[in-house]
């Protein structure tokens, strides 16, 4: 896949991911937005992952701790070919698999996650796993956020500079907003750099949508050996949709016959000019 | 249903059952490196010193964060190690709840939970280290095995299967030797209660380390008024044993449960239900730590102050027969 393949790639599962809400009417609208970007460039261009052959034990792990945001997690599986497209024809709906969170019923999903504070953990745990035998695959997981102030998340921050494990990666969708408002309105979560960095994680800063910077930093881990991986990605939230962008109400916002629209025209447009 | 009751010439006190934990639990990893025991500052109190001086790659310290505690060991597990989170019961069940529920229960990966010091072990520490929720809290979360062994053959048995369980499991015991409640050689499965004492008059059916109590009661119902008991050590709290439940409650008798677990919501309120649904109108008595500020002392004084003992038991038992 190009570089030009791969930004088209993000205006279609934008787009893809749009219409899997609308048609549900319900999602994490904004904050799928915000991330999709990386999980393009994670299932595109960084994790050792086969649709043909998703428990193999050599895979890298992707555990999606902020799944609220599972839309754009669907729309990037499907898209890898973990499972048909159609498939999210029945999003929400009853006796669906495809529901509004991550379920390992799903193929390609590592584990159940919703509550936050929990991906992380986990992952120190695989990390663990991995390291006892002496395994080469890498740990990744996407926190939001809003999510930081979860005191389980610091609990594993501690753990993992502990185990100085250096083949974990916690990517950070700094989007700055959450369901009430600003972060640093609800809780504020300033210097995040500086209280990683404390923590004993190594912490590189990248622009969230510009999917160069964000394959070179998820590929040039580990950044300090030794020390677990922690990539702020500043994001906007809604990104990508004029309307949407930064207006916190998009956090689950479905967009009206009229909005869905004017966001697909945009994405077109933003499309053309690849 | 092959009996396995004990008779009074072959009791004979064992070790504290977190004895037998330990020893297992190092006879199963000195052939299997997968197993991997977890701790939150635990490794003292749940006897896993020698464990982590013999197999220092197969212990994972996480520091005082149960939390963490379990969600690692969710994650060791989903990598395909057969891990152990070992920790107080008290916390363990109560500040990890949510990872118990979704990370290792909704989300099946085959965690052995193990909580130590269980129920009221702890004593005058007070209700902070008291665990007598548990059981409620975990019967309401789906996919789980609750076991809680009454002596050293059922805690090492336990071990034994959990180490291979596909479903994720809670155990948990105290502190204290417990007199063997079984014969040798005795088979021992999940969800199937053993009867350790027979009688046609009266079921008591206990679990952990109220079966002691139990078996001490039906024996003097029989020796002082010739009244005979059956008790059961309903060890697997779920799956309950709903074959032996329909077994002991065929014949009318009168029903006492016994646990060291709040009234609410434990073994005796699993038994009422199941035999309520089945239409069983048996006199019944749920014996446990009522709903108050537990009495402040030993475990051996709660017990006591509670009718958890030979002398509340039975009484329990007369007062029940005589209704």
């Amino acid at each position: 896949m190009t570089d030009k393949e791969l930004k088209l790639k993000s205006v279609f599962l934008r787009k893809n991911l749009l219409k899997y809400i609308y048609k549900a009417k319900a999602g994490h609208t904004g904050g799928s937005l915000s991330c999709v970007d990386i999980l393009n460039v994670l299932y595109n261009r960084v994790l050792n992952v086969d649709p043909k052959n998703s428990k193999n034990p050599n895979r890298d792990i992707y555990i999606q701790s902020k799944g609220h945001c599972v839309e754009a997690l669907f729309v990037t599986l499907a898209d890898r070919g973990f499972f048909p497209e159609s498939d999210l024809e029945t999003l929400c709906q009853y006796q669906s698999h495809y529901i509004g969170h991550p379920t390992k019923k799903v193929n390609g999903v590592e584990q159940n996650t919703g509550a936050l504070g929990h991906g992380l953990p986990i992952c120190v745990g695989e990390a663990i796993a991995a390291k006892l035998d002496d395994k080469k695959h890498r740990v990744f997981t996407l926190l939001g956020d809003g999510e930081l102030p979860e005191g389980s998340n610091w609990e594993a921050f501690l753990s993992a500079s502990h185990y100085k494990l250096d083949n974990l990666y916690a990517i950070l969708d700094n989007n700055k907003q959450q369901i009430t408002g600003y972060n640093k309105d609800v809780m504020n979560t300033d210097c995040i750099r500086e209280k990683l960095e404390a923590f004993g994680w190594s912490v590189k800063d990248v622009d969230g949508h510009n999917l160069e910077e964000l394959e070179k930093a998820l590929n040039s881990g580990p950044f300090e050996e030794g020390k677990p991986n922690f990539i702020i990605a500043h994001t906007i939230k809604g990104k990508g949709i004029s309307y949407m962008e930064g207006v916190t109400k998009w956090h689950h916002g479905v967009p009206s016959p009229e909005q869905y629209e004017l966001a697909v025209s945009e994405l077109t447009e933003a499309g053309s000019l690849i | 249903m092959e009996l396995d009751k004990i008779e009074e010439k072959d009791l004979k006190m064992g070790k504290a059952n977190q004895d037998v934990f330990s020893e297992i639990m190092q006879e199963l990893a000195a052939t299997d490196r997968n197993i991997i025991a977890v701790t939150s500052d635990s490794r003292g109190s749940g006897k896993l010193v020698p464990f982590g001086k013999n197999y220092p790659k197969q212990i994972v310290e996480v520091g005082i964060a149960e939390q963490n505690l379990v969600g690692v060991a969710a994650g060791l597990a989903s990598a395909g190690k057969k891990t152990f989170a070992v920790s107080p019961a008290c916390f363990l069940t109560a500040r990890s709840f949510e990872q118990i529920k979704n990370d290792v229960c909704y989300s099946d990966n085959p965690v052995t939970l193990v909580g130590i010091s269980a129920g009221v072990s702890y004593g005058a520490l007070g209700t902070t280290h008291h665990s007598l929720h548990d059981y409620a809290a975990l019967r309401a979360v789906n996919n789980i095995i609750i076991v809680a062994p009454a002596d050293n053959f059922e805690t090492e048995q336990a071990v034994r299967l959990a180490a291979e369980s596909k479903i994720p499991v809670y155990m948990r015991y105290g502190k204290k030797a417990m007199p063997f409640l079984s014969q040798e050689n005795k088979t021992f499965e999940f969800g199937k209660g053993r009867i350790v004492r027979e009688g046609e008059d009266i079921a008591i059916i206990a679990t952990a380390e109220t079966v002691y109590p139990a078996w001490l009661a039906a024996k003097k119902l029989e020796d002082e008024h010739s009244i005979k008991a059956t008790v059961v050590s309903m060890h697997t709290i779920k799956p309950l044993d709903t074959d032996l439940l329909d077994q002991l409650a065929a014949n009318g008798r009168p029903i006492v449960t016994v646990e060291e677990h709040m009234v609410n919501g434990g073994l005796g309120e699993a038994c009422a239900s199941y035999l309520m649904q089945k239409g069983m109108h048996n006199k019944f008595k749920i014996i446990g730590i009522p709903d108050e500020y537990t009495v402040t002392g030993s475990q051996i004084e709660i017990f006591n102050h509670y009718g958890i003992s030979e002398e509340g038991l039975k009484n329990t038992a007369l007062n029940l027969l005589n209704q």
